[in-house]
């Protein structure tokens, strides 16, 4: 067992009871923290597949902004005491249809793939470098990238126009 | 416009601030260039322990009840400082003093007891301008600081001032502290 | 010596290296405290701190020690666990930035050269991002577990100031990495011992980035999470003793970190300036290199440092729609224009 390995399976327990741990906390800003604790562990992994740049952008993008700003918004909505059960009924059955059809649908979905062949190994395949991911995005998939950022650019001029309603 | 006491006034200008401006590049370059002048200026601390500052020749600080070239207590317990004290800060007993006690006391009634409460006084110097005797007098030094209000109360030990036939130096010192006026 | 497929001389090293430089930030912490005191008073007129020790050097120990000794509260209403980690992280993400500095030319101990370097990778400027990114946890979960209103605004502000500031300060590092051409921390320092140091090329750039540096380590005049006059003491109001000490350690360091940040991306690092280091490892051999060019490092940052200090000492702090004006309206704009216009010469260059 090498240092990849042993790296693997503590990043992996360690997303998985985090992953846990967002959705059975029952305090808000614990389950955002623990979130945060995912994204860490899953950039953790992006490492050992050699995607530093992906890693990297993990992190700053979500752990660094987003979950700041949903910490910033739970932490101001007093959430401490802790929130009562849901009394419907009804929406409990819903959730639990709902929650029910979802894993179904994915376990449909994973027993028709095939794993074994699109494996990613740790540690090879350099795409995920930052010179050849900008080599890449910038020659073979600019279309793409240049529609990304026209997106980008609508949803900051929404953000804008939204702020600037009175 | 109303009077104009100084040329150095000012108008203050309300306009509102240009783009430049609103960097506050500038001001603060400004302000700076203000504050590492006084970085390199002389400073006007007083280093205590090492060096004090001298009190200007009219402090009025701690009491100190006097004796004469023998060393016998002035204070005859006339009671005219604590009439004359508007803080009401001092109080004593008088006593009579006994055949053997001559060379102790100058008079034949002395202060048995004798008490300044120096968070009441006001160090206003009254009782050094009542006193009949050339007793008490108001040195140049500070009360210190304690940690009880009882030891703020000064007995007739504290004030006295050091014996000139036994410990003559004390004295001397003890005596400079105390401006000395020629009574009128 | 193998074992588990693992270099263990390799992870001996870096641990040496890694216990070396936490040290030497708590220690350049410490005395950033006193330093602070000092640059104050003489600023204010004063002689500061000269009682503990010749010019009062042992100060920071007198300090230090009180606050060990502290009784340590932590409130009842407070959510203990994060209460604790709230001044754990602030310290961890204060320290984890100094792995990319390259802090001296290597070192050569018997036949290995050691570089000076804990962790040497290609996405150096990344990573501090992402550091920088993180930095608002420790606050802000500090901030909340406090269950304090002042603590909690205090929180708020911190986070809103350090994702505004982030901005122009991300903005303006790109501008670098268009001059450098690369991410790695070793090769921005050498390209600039080779080309001329980065600030020649970039002075708005550097701008920019000691202004929001300053915002991001919540000095003045951006120190509004710690506005006394309006919030008691902001985020750090509930703690006591070590904790609290552990708040205002980490923002000493984070302070010197930016130093060393500031001293690497723009003023060349440890380069010596006029001093080929190569010739002159031929002349007093490689150690003694590595040992000036480490100390070069450290007036660079400490210059950074002082020149915080005199601002802090210098200028009010800004109300809070001033700060969100100059960050949004101001740096980023500002950052913007200066990265096109380094993106557009580097450009015609290379043609």
């Amino acid at each position: 067992m090498g240092i990849t390995q042993i790296l693997f399976w503590t990043l992996t327990v360690l997303v998985l009871f985090s992953a846990l741990m967002v959705i059975t906390s029952k305090n808000p800003v614990h389950s955002v923290l623990w979130l945060i604790v995912t994204f860490f562990g899953i950039s953790g992994h992006y490492v050992l597949l050699n995607a530093q740049f992906l890693a990297i952008v993990n992190i700053i993008v979500y752990a660094g902004a987003i979950m700041v700003l949903f910490l910033f918004v739970i932490m101001l909505m007093n959430l401490n005491k802790p929130s009562s059960p849901l009394k419907n009924k009804w929406i409990q059955i819903a959730g639990f249809v709902a929650g029910g059809c979802l894993l179904l649908v994915l376990v449909a979905a994973l027993r028709n793939t095939e794993i074994a062949k699109n494996t990613v190994e740790a540690g090879t395949g350099d795409i995920g470098l930052v010179a050849n991911l900008g080599r890449e995005l910038f020659s073979n998939f600019v279309v793409p990238f240049e529609i990304a950022s026209i997106l980008f650019l609508s949803a900051m001029v929404g953000a804008v126009v939204i702020g600037k309603k009175e | 416009m109303g009077v104009q006491l100084t040329k150095r006034a000012k108008p203050v200008d309300r306009r509102p601030m240009t783009w430049l401006e609103s960097l506050y590049l500038w001001n603060i370059m400004k302000g700076m260039a203000v504050t590492i002048k006084h970085f390199f200026s002389r400073k006007v601390t007083i280093q205590y322990p090492e060096e004090k500052r001298s009190y200007s020749d009219v402090f009025r600080g701690l009491h100190i009840l006097n004796r004469d070239e023998e060393g016998r207590e002035r204070c005859t317990a006339c009671g005219l400082c604590a009439v004359a004290c508007p803080a009401e800060a001092i109080s004593m007993e008088a006593a009579e003093r006994k055949p053997d006690e001559e060379h102790l006391y100058r008079e034949e009634k002395y202060a048995a007891r004798y008490e300044i409460n120096m968070l009441r006084c006001i160090f206003c110097g009254l009782c050094e301008e009542a006193c009949p005797k050339d007793a008490i007098y108001l040195s140049k030094t500070h009360a210190p600081a304690n940690y009880h209000r009882k030891g703020f109360i000064y007995k007739k030990e504290d004030l006295l001032i050091p014996n000139p036939l036994t410990e003559p130096e004390e004295y001397k010192k003890a005596l400079g502290t105390i401006k000395r006026e020629p009574k009128s | 010596m193998y074992i588990l497929a693992i270099d263990w001389l390799f992870i001996i090293e870096k641990l040496i290296l890694i216990a070396l430089i936490v040290t030497l930030c708590m220690i350049v912490a410490m005395y950033a405290t006193y330093g602070e005191r000092k640059v104050a008073a003489y600023i204010q007129d004063r002689y500061g701190p000269n009682r503990a020790g010749p010019l009062g050097i042992l100060q920071p120990l007198a300090d230090g020690g009180k606050l060990f000794f502290k009784e340590e509260v932590v409130p009842l209403a407070s959510s203990k666990i994060l209460f604790v980690l709230g001044p754990m992280l602030a310290m961890v993400t204060a320290l984890i930035t100094s792995a990319v500095i390259p802090w001296g030319t290597a070192l050569s101990i018997g036949k290995n050269t050691i570089p000076l370097q804990v962790a040497d990778i290609n996405i150096g400027v990344l990573y501090i991002f992402a550091v920088v990114s993180v930095g608002v946890y420790g606050i802000m979960i500090g901030a909340w577990a406090s269950n304090n209103k002042f603590s909690l605004i205090s929180g708020v502000r911190a986070a809103s100031q350090m994702v505004s500031y982030e901005l122009a300060l991300g903005l303006s590092l790109i501008a670098v990495l268009m001059v450098s051409g690369t991410m790695q921390m070793s090769e921005i320092v050498s390209l600039q011992q080779q080309h001329g140091w980065n600030v020649l090329y970039q002075p708005f750039g550097f701008l920019i980035f000691f202004i929001c540096a300053m915002a991001e380590c919540n000095r003045t005049p951006f120190d509004l999470p710690e506005a006394e006059n309006e919030l008691n003491m902001g985020y750090h109001q509930e703690y006591s003793s070590m904790k609290l000490g552990f708040y205002l350690f980490a923002e000493y360091i984070n302070m010197f970190m930016s130093g060393i940040l500031m001293a690497t991306l723009f003023w060349g690092g440890y380069d010596i300036p006029f001093v080929d280091e190569t010739k002159l490892a031929a002349g007093i051999g490689q150690n003694w290199v590595a040992f000036l060019s480490f100390s070069m490092l450290m007036i660079k940052a400490c210059f950074s440092v002082f020149l915080f200090m005199w601002i802090r000492w210098t200028i009010p702090r800004f109300r809070f729609d001033q700060l969100m004006h100059l960050g949004w309206k101001r740096l980023v704009p500002l950052a913007l224009l200066n990265m096109l216009i380094t993106a557009a010469v580097v450009l015609w260059l290379n043609k």
